[in-house]
Order: C-alpha cells, then structure tokens, then sequence
C-alpha cells in the first residue's frame, strides 16, 4: 500500500500519509476536472452538431486551462449583505465532502487512501456532507435564487439518497463486505465475475443475479444522478430559472471551487458505482503484465481500468445531461419516491430471497 | 398496477430513444461555419456597404433625393465655360463639380432606393459588410475625389465667374453698345 510505504519512506506517519492523500487531488481530481469540463463541453457541441471550443491550442484543448487562468485573476466579491463567515467557508465545505469521499475510493490494489471496513458506508456518508455547504451556500449569499436552489438541493440529495442506499444495500447483502478494496478482489479474473454479471458466485444463483443487479446499478446510477445535481435533476441550478442556483453569488475562485467539486462528485459516484457494480479496478480481461511477466506493471494497470471505467460512467452521465430536459420539482419528487424507491425495495427482496437458496 | 408498471416502461424507453438520438448527432457533419475563417457566399443583389464611383458621377443629387434617412450629402458647384470635366462612361457629359459626396453609413438603412435613380449608375451596393469603426466620425465615407482645398478653388472660381457675369451685364445695362462684341 502507498501510504504506509510514504509513512515508512519518511519517517514521520503524519506526513507520509499528508502526502499519499494528496496524490489523487494532483494527479487525478485536477487533470480530470479540467478535461472533464472540456469533454463536456465538445459532446453538448458534438450532440447539437456544433462544434465547441477550439480556439485555445490544437482542437481547443487549452480552453480550460484558460478559463480557470482567467478565474483566478478575477475579483473575489463578497456581497455586501452576506452572511460572510458562511459565505466564505461553503465552497470548502462541498470540497471537503467530495475530496474527503476519495480517501476510500480503491485507486489500484496498491493504492486506497484510507483502507476501512465501513468504505461504501464512509463514501456515502461524507459525500452527503457537501448537502450543509450547498446550504451554506444559498443561505449565505442573501439572494433569493441562492436559497432556492440551496433548498431544492437539500430537498433533492435527502431524498435521493434513499434509493440510492437502497440500491448499494441490496448489492451489499450478496457482497457481505463494505470494504471496496475487498469488494474488488473479489472480482477477479474476467469481466463476467464483476457483480453486475452476479459476481464470482456459482450456479443458478449467479444466473439469478444478473437481472437485479442491473436494476440495483441503474436506481443507483439514477439516484446519484439527482444526489450530484446533474440534469435531468438539475433543479438545484437551473440555469433559466434560478440563474446558477446555491453559487449565483460566488465569483473567481470560490466559483471554481463549486465547478471542481461538482466534476469531483461526478467521479466519486461513477467510482462507487465502478467497484460495486463493475470490478473496480480490474481488468476485463487479463493483464497484460501477467501475461509479459512484468509485474510492476499491473498496479498501474490497475489505475488505468479504475480510471478509465470511472471517467466512461462520467461520459455517460454527461450523455443523459444533453439528452434529457430537467424534470419539475414535483417530477422530480415523483420519481423518487413512487418509482425508484419501490422499486429498490422489492430488488432488496428479491435479491435477499436469491442470496437465501 | 398496471399503468405503474407502463409507466415505468415508458420511462425507460423514452430515455433510451432520445440517447439514441443524441447519440447519433454525434457524428453528423457539423452546422457550424467558423465565420472570421469561413464565409458565407452572399446572395446575389445582398445589400452591403455603398460604393460611389465619383468618375461617373454627375451631381445630379438624385440618390440624395431617394434616401430615405438623408444619409447622402451632395454640394456640387456648376463648371465655368472652358473648363472641360470629361464625360461619363455611358457618353453623359459632366457639368458640375461635385466638391461633397458624403455617405453618412451609420444612418444607412440599406434599403438600396439610392441605387435606381442614377442615371449613370454610378452608386451601388458592394459585396463588404465589415466596416465597424470605434469613432462614429470615422463612418462618413467622403467620397469627392476634389481635396478641401481643391473644391474652395473651384467654389472661388464659379463665384469670380458670376461675379464677372453681373458685372458685365450690369455695364451692359448702364451703357448699352449695339456692336459690342462678347469676350473680356
């Protein structure tokens, strides 16, 4: 594991493991969030047959880069009548909920930022965390669209988060651990050992699996659709209603701050979603350092596969978001609570039933 | 329970439908046209930024007469005798000096009505459309080919001309001679 082996290197366990938690935010949330802002921005041209940014460097890959230049020299205003300890503090907040989420996030079987038995437990509940500073944020700000949006997001992510736990709890019973380095050891080998092909169990009862594990991935995928505030539930935002929502009064940096800690969260549910449901940080089919010999080689690959399946859930994510119109509060309250959660109930049952034969 | 259950149906297809369509917009050839790089072939007859050709003009102050924003300045002064100012390319000849043809093109309305009354054709509505300028002042386009100093002359010389005329005609008045001959 890196972070002890940084805390032996250095000697002193704080700071081996100050370092180890920084790695993602550098070398992953940073790059990824600045890319994943620009790939969102070429699929929304791409699907409205536009073209998108392509000014800044070849096929304007520079344009985030620039855009976040440009938010950093830009004047950090307070608004006169805010509540301003609580103003200043909310952008931290939401970050400290979704960057707090990757320290139990399996990066590779060499690489987990804190290896607890309670990870999907843990994930979940800090990522709820970022819920205070969305409220923070739109209370603070003193503006009436803030508080809208702030209010319409806590209503939404509370709510949401009942399906959405219904549906990790309903794969957890078959799992019997919520350790998610664990949880992806256990699907080795091949792609059709990952869970949502009813995991590396035997029988009829992996046969028996397929379908509510699909279905227990999709209320999952859905439900933390709405605990992010993507679109189709992006009401918290709704940007021809409420101007930008719980951050319309926040500039420059603090502004960009929201930005990464939305990207951020897409990834860490993507991530949740990738080791419960899709192996997470196996391959699919073998590595390759196995079969070269060449067996420092398969940590990395290991990153590749956790990665690459995390950003292809995000791309999906963004492929529902110009797709699909934004629902209306009462939809939106429709969907949850008389579809997804019944729905996960009976997939909790059934799924309970088939763990019994 | 059985409109809960289409219901639910009808969620889920119609979702996959509208991703199957965004998904296949992904590869349509894009609308896009890069406009500083790329430009647009214009219609035929589209009606930019007005052109004077002054060599044809005559001053006949028509096109100034047909604007209907008053956007054309025309002074002209009339040729003394012996001045020869060429004739025009359709055989007209020229009489007057046009010393001011000003287009005022921010108050153009590019309605084309000063284009059909000349009778040499000498205005007319060019293919450019950029032209924006950060000084209003800059956007009346002078189009004389006399310089300032050059239409004073020519003002001057006129006024010398009917000076010498009234003159005459006034000696002509005060002492009538039957077999005066003309000239100076």
């Amino acid at each position: 594991m890196i972070p002890d082996k940084l805390a032996e290197f250095f000697g002193v366990n704080f700071l081996g493991y100050l370092i180890a938690a920084a790695l993602p935010l550098f070398l992953w949330i940073l790059p990824y969030a600045l890319y994943a802002v620009y790939a969102e921005r070429k699929i929304s041209a791409f699907m409205q047959d536009r073209i998108g940014p392509n000014r800044v460097g070849p096929k304007g890959l520079f344009q985030t880069i620039a855009d976040i230049l440009k938010l950093i020299q830009k004047e950090d205003i307070v608004p006169s009548s805010a509540d301003k300890p609580l103003f200043i503090a909310a952008p931290y907040v939401i970050f400290t909920g979704t960057f707090a989420a990757f320290a139990a996030l399996p990066f590779s079987s060499i690489y987990i930022g804190s290896n607890i038995n309670l990870g999907v437990f843990y994930i979940l509940a800090i990522s709820s965390f970022s819920v205070v500073g969305i409220l923070m944020a739109g209370w603070a700000g003193n503006n009436k669209y803030s508080l809208y949006g702030a209010m319409r997001s806590v209503a939404q992510i509370v709510s949401y988060e009942v399906p959405a736990l219904l549906a990790i709890v309903s794969a957890v019973m078959v799992i019997g651990t919520l350790n998610l380095n664990e949880i992806s050891e256990m699907q080795t080998a091949r792609f059709w050992n990952w869970w949502i092909f009813g995991g590396p169990l035997q029988g009829i009862q992996k046969f028996l699996l397929i379908i509510p594990m699909i279905i227990a991935f999709i209320i999952f995928f859905i439900a933390s659709l709405a605990e992010v505030n993507r679109t189709p539930f992006d009401i918290p935002e709704a940007e021809s209603e409420l101007v930008a929502g719980f951050h319309t009064e926040y500039t420059g940096m603090k502004f960009a701050m929201f930005f990464l800690a939305e990207y951020g969260n897409m990834f860490v549910v993507s991530a949740i979603s990738v080791s419960i449901f899709f192996g997470g940080w196996q391959s699919p089919f073998g590595y390759l350092g196995n079969s070269l010999g060449i067996s420092w080689l398969v940590p990395f690959e290991q990153v590749f596969w956790f990665l690459f399946k995390g950003s292809f859930l995000v791309l999906i994510q963004m492929w529902l978001r110009w797709t699909l119109p934004r629902l209306r509060v009462d939809q939106l309250m429709t969907v949850c609570w008389k579809y997804l959660t019944p729905y996960a109930f009976v997939n909790l049952v059934l799924i309970g039933i088939i763990t019994l034969i | 329970m059985k409109e809960y259950l289409k219901n639910t149906w009808l969620g889920i297809y119609t979702i996959l439908v509208g991703m199957k369509v965004t998904f296949s917009h992904l590869f349509k050839p894009k609308v896009t046209i890069q406009y500083p790089d790329v430009r647009v072939q214009l219609p035929e007859r589209a009606r930019n930024r007005l052109y004077v050709n002054i060599d044809d003009c005559i001053g006949c102050d028509q096109c100034s007469r047909a604007c209907p924003v008053d956007c054309i300045t025309i002074e002209t002064v009339k040729a003394v005798p012996g001045e020869d100012l060429g004739t025009t390319s359709n055989g007209k000849r020229k009489a007057l000096w046009v010393t001011k043809f000003d287009i005022d093109i921010a108050k153009c309305c590019y309605c084309g009505l000063c284009v059909y009354p000349c009778p040499t054709e000498c205005i007319w509505m060019t293919d450019i459309y950029e032209f924006s300028e950060y000084n209003r002042e800059n956007l009346i386009y002078h189009f004389s080919n006399l310089s300032p100093e050059e239409a004073e002359q020519k003002k001057l010389n006129y006024q010398k001309f009917e000076e010498e005329k009234a003159r005459q005609k006034a000696q002509a008045v005060a002492n009538p001679q039957p077999k005066q001959d003309g000239g100076n």
